[in-house]
């Protein structure tokens, strides 16, 4: 996490994590390209009905949120439990807000 | 103490020196002062509001200007009174009680107060300004939107600057707890004022992004014509109440949580005696911030829910009772076989467990929906939370004020002007406030201007007005009090036989707080240091160079041209010639954010040379 990578003298456990960690990244990476083409093929082609796309959307939305937090802003890593507490405190602040408001006010 | 600190300076040193500190001790007293004067304002309010009610079909205000004044008691008393003195604890203490040399951000800090104080001071223009906001402090659609002229518009600007102050404030804290901590302080060896100020700032950060929404929701519905309360063209009004009491709600939380960890502290200091149950004192704290987030609309049973809606939030509301009842009996449980010294700081943390009881059984009194019909916007509700909020966070403030003083301004307040100003209080408060349970009961409503002397409420109404003079009188002995005393000898460094961190060092402590970090070794560390024979903390580091930041004048700049644009924003509506104002005073601030990123500013070192002339 804080190995110093531009250093020459990392030992072959560290290089191997390095390599792994890297597989891991471009592996998520691609597979949100993969995500954000399938969305936009979904709504273009029209192959779906409004009812089906919406939640087909937010679903891949939701892995690519989680794919960001926890490979690319390295929250899997240790360390980052009171960053993660917060996290989804937030989340779960704005889920009861927006729940709220829309089955009391607006349904 | 350095020797430059102990020089004697001009009055315009001292005041740059208080502008541009970045240090928590002095943005500290920076809070305690504006927070000490918005009280007293807010009190002066307080004081109008009961001579007008002394006794019946009484003109001493006029109808309009009473519900500026009940506006503005209510605005000021929460957002300008009670948060910045809670904020002024916190700047003190906590980086103190875990062993830290400052705030994670000590610009931001700066940044945060000056917000707070120019949003405040925008507020209260509005009295000079054609008519402070007379929409209550809760400012409900379509009353808000509709009032005339600007008093409503410096509500929603004032609370707004000042908002963004208080954010900074809770995340600059947040931070400061997460990584700041010294050398063995684990999150479950810290103090619970600390955990409880800890877990306010959690609150804080995510109660008060929906006031920023709801604020800026009204503002445009007031300033550029949307209509997102306004029922004629498809708005919904009761979409404000939500907004504000899913703010609002966890912000009472803020309010009372780091006051239980002052009483915590100084039940524990002065019982002699660890904190019972500290594992589940920290667990029931996070168990009512966690709950709190899901009960505002028990302050809009009477909107029309349906009764599913209104039933859960009444279960869940009552469900709060159970933590904060764990804490109710561990407090007496750390009295229980304590070696018990009673002075002012412990007068108030006593009288603090009955008077919050009782407010909080006429808590689950109003949770309870059917109930609640009848005490809906009745003098039983003003009861009820001013007996939270007095009870619990104005009592935790004076013993923390009290407890502290010495840490803060390196002197012990007298105890015989302490005593006098909590009895006088203690005595007015019940008098004041325990009448208007049963006024309420009888039929008074809140925030009426006049009642008539055949209803039945007079003898009633001027009970409460004398108890409010004798509140007055014990704050007044306070303030006597706390100049008195800047004249007294110097305090030791532990007058009380402490027990946390904050009173191993100097009082006040060095600008640097700890010349070598302490390595803490428990719960209540500097206990375990005397209870070994020690007597103070072993350090975690050698004696080196301390990196301090450099003051900064660029919080106040930067906070006067939101202040400024403030006033653009509010005229625009009148003329738009006042856009020049409101584009100038963003620039400006824009500004001060550019030069802030463009110069680096590094700070400065304290050398090891230095640090060894200065005595311990």
């Amino acid at each position: 996490m804080t190995e110093n990578t531009g250093s020459n003298k990392i030992d072959s456990f560290h290089k191997k994590k390095n390599k792994e960690e890297m597989q891991k990244q471009l592996i998520s990476f691609a597979l949100m390209i993969v995500f954000t083409i399938l969305a936009f093929v979904v709504v273009a082609t029209g192959m779906m009905d409004k009812m089906l796309v919406i939640p087909v959307l937010l679903v891949l939305a939701i892995v690519q949120v989680a794919f960001q937090f926890y490979y690319f802003m390295h929250m899997k890593h240790e360390g980052h439990e009171m960053a993660s507490a917060m996290i989804y405190g937030g989340i779960w602040a704005a889920i009861l807000a927006v729940a709220g408001l829309s089955t009391i006010v607006w349904w | 103490m350095s020797i430059a600190a102990t020089q004697k300076r001009g009055f315009g040193a001292v005041l740059w020196d208080y502008v541009t500190t970045v240090d928590h001790k002095k943005i500290a007293h920076l809070y305690l002062f504006a927070g000490g004067l918005f009280f007293l304002i807010g009190g002066l309010e307080a004081m109008l509001i009961r001579i007008q009610l002394a006794k019946p079909d009484n003109d001493f205000l006029s109808a309009g200007l009473y519900n500026e004044v009940i506006t503005m008691h209510g605005t000021t008393m929460i957002f300008l009174a009670a948060m910045p003195l809670i904020f002024a604890l916190m700047n003190a203490v906590l980086p103190l009680q875990i062993g830290a040399r400052d705030v994670a951000f000590p610009y931001l800090n700066s940044l945060g107060f000056w917000l707070f104080m120019f949003g405040g001071i925008l507020l209260n223009c509005s009295w000079f300004l054609g008519g402070a906001p007379d929409a209550g402090w809760t400012a409900y659609a379509p009353l808000s939107t509709t009032s005339p002229g600007h008093g409503v518009d410096f509500y929603v600007m004032g609370l707004q600057i000042a908002g963004a102050g208080t954010l900074i404030g809770g995340i600059n804290f947040l931070v400061t707890v997460v990584n700041m901590r010294a050398p063995g302080m684990t999150y479950m060896r810290m103090p619970l004022f600390t955990w409880a100020s800890f877990i306010a700032s959690v609150l804080i950060l995510f109660a008060f992004p929906a006031l920023t929404v709801g604020l800026f929701l009204l503002m445009f519905d007031r300033m550029f014509g949307t209509a997102f309360f306004d029922v004629s063209l498809g708005g919904n009004t009761i979409i404000w109440e939500h907004i504000f009491w899913i703010f609002g709600h966890p912000e009472v939380y803020i309010l009372i949580l780091p006051l239980f960890g002052v009483f915590s502290d100084v039940f524990s200091t002065f019982a002699k005696k660890r904190l019972f149950g500290y594992t589940a004192m920290v667990f029931a704290t996070m168990l009512i911030a966690f709950l709190g987030f899901m009960v505002w609309a028990h302050h809009m049973f009477t909107v029309g829910l349906g009764p599913v809606a209104n039933s859960i939030f009444s279960i869940a509301t009552m469900a709060i009772a159970v933590p904060t009842g764990i804490k109710i009996f561990n407090w007496l449980a750390t009295l229980w076989g304590g070696n018990i010294t009673i002075n002012s700081a412990m007068l108030w943390a006593l009288a603090f467990i009955p008077t919050f009881t009782i407010g909080g059984m006429t808590g689950v009194m109003v949770a309870s929906v059917a109930a609640d019909y009848q005490y809906h916007d009745s003098y039983f509700v003003v009861a009820h939370f001013h007996y939270v909020i007095v009870g619990g966070t104005i009592f935790g403030i004076f013993s923390a004020l009290h407890y502290w003083w010495p840490k803060m301004f390196g002197r012990i307040l007298r105890e015989g002007l302490g005593k006098l100003t909590f009895w006088t209080f203690f005595i007015g408060f019940h008098l004041t406030f325990f009448i208007q349970h049963f006024l309420g009961l009888m039929g008074m409503p809140r925030r009426y201007w006049v009642f008539h002397s055949g209803d039945g409420l007079d003898l009633g109404n001027l009970i409460s007005t004398i108890g409010a003079f004798f509140m007055a009188f014990g704050v007044i002995v306070f303030i006597i009090n706390a100049i008195l005393t800047a004249r007294d000898a110097k305090a030791p460094a532990d007058p009380w036989d402490g027990r946390t961190l904050e009173w191993a060092t100097a009082s006040p402590p060095a600008h640097y707080n700890f010349k070598q970090t302490p390595l803490v070794r428990g719960l209540d560390p500097l206990w375990i240091e005397k209870s070994e024979g020690k007597g103070k903390m072993t350090p975690a580091e050698p004696l080196g160079e301390i990196h301090m930041p450099n003051s900064s004048f660029l919080p106040f700049l930067f906070s006067l041209g939101l202040f400024v644009a403030g006033f653009g924003f509010i005229y625009q509506t009148d003329n738009k010639a006042w856009l020049a104002v409101l584009i100038g005073g963003m620039a400006f601030s824009l500004g001060t954010m550019v030069v802030r990123s463009m110069k680096d500013d590094l700070g400065y070192h304290i050398s090891k040379e230095e640090l060894e002339r200065e005595a311990d």
